[in-house]
């Protein structure tokens, strides 16, 4: 398998995650500009990253002027062939706004930008960047955004929790998902979902600033691990 | 033919509006009582060229619902005239 970063004007997290993907998990990793317009060699078992930052300065709102830029066509016609689509943070956004996801990213209840390590619980094992992680404990990750808070309408959010689509919520440092373990206002702590055909993820928390003990936390690591091993089977 | 739409948008009545809660959280801050609620969204000034009125509304409809407005948590509305 191999890795394809897409870059945005304004994404600002392409490094990190080229550098997590390449040099800590060992994967082959390219950066894809988005103002290509296919996905040159990208198939079957490949993995598409959209990363965090801010593009288009978040004008309108957080990912509606990405969702047009010319590979993002690319990236629809690869999701529907059953490609796997990442997006983190932004990428999350950008992915919500293409409506490869369903819902999306409003600004935080607070009204703040948040920048701080928060607990996730994992939801599921049913998805690429879950399937190994424990589902009894919280990882500690980081979160840094002003439009976290995960919104959709009740028969949506309902949908997602019988069909096992959200992958992470907002929990304690014990697991426990409570209000005040949620730190922007999320529906239901949602922190991360899958589509229904489980190809395409997204987060807000950032698993590639957490992924190297020489950062002092490697909690992200497993996402990756998870990521690596399924799709490698 | 050219025409101007002044475009509304705005969050869903249902859902929470944080900025318009600071705002309105704000006010007594210089002494202004009597505020109950305050919403906050965009106001999108288009300048078009389209044959014809219905060809313009086409054009603006299709800019709100592709870009301009998120149908899940906002709605929108707009006035077109025609330009001289």
């Amino acid at each position: 398998m191999k890795f394809g970063v897409i870059v945005f004007p304004g994404s600002n997290c392409d490094d990190d995650m080229v550098h997590v993907l390449g040099d800590v998990m060992g994967q082959e990793v390219s950066k894809i500009w988005h103002k290509e317009k296919d996905l040159h060699g990208f198939g079957d078992g490949d993995c598409v990253v959209l990363p965090g930052g801010f593009s288009y300065g978040d004008y309108v709102r957080a990912g509606a002027i990405a969702q047009f830029s010319p590979i993002m066509q690319a990236v629809k016609a690869f999701a529907a062939a059953g490609g796997y689509v990442f997006g983190v943070c932004n990428g999350f956004q950008i992915l919500c706004e293409s409506h490869l996801l369903p819902g999306v990213l409003l600004h935080n209840a607070n009204q703040q930008f948040i920048c701080k390590n928060v607990w996730l619980r994992p939801g599921t094992n049913r998805s690429p960047i879950t399937s190994d992680l424990d589902l009894n404990q919280a990882l500690k990750i980081p979160i840094a955004h002003a439009e976290g808070r995960y919104f959709a309408d009740r028969a949506t959010l309902d949908a997602l929790e019988q069909n096992d689509q959200v992958l992470f919520r907002y929990c304690t440092p014990e697991g426990a998902i409570s209000p005040e373990a949620n730190p922007n206002g999320a529906e239901r702590n949602i922190a991360g979902i899958c589509n229904a055909q489980r190809n395409v993820f997204g987060m807000m928390p950032h698993p590639e600033r957490a992924s190297e003990a020489v950062l002092g936390n490697s909690d992200g690591r497993g996402i990756f691990e998870s990521l690596v091993s399924s799709v490698l089977v | 033919m050219k025409f101007i739409a002044e475009i509304d948008i705005m969050p869903h009545k249902e859902l929470l509006d944080p900025q318009g809660k600071a705002v309105v959280n704000n006010m007594e801050h210089f002494d202004l009582t009597g505020i109950t609620d305050v919403r906050i969204g965009r106001h999108v000034t288009m300048t078009l060229e389209a044959d014809s009125e219905a060809d313009a509304r086409r054009k603006v409809d299709t800019a709100c619902q592709k870009l301009l407005a998120n149908q899940i948590v906002e709605t929108f509305h707009y006035d077109l005239a025609q330009a001289h």
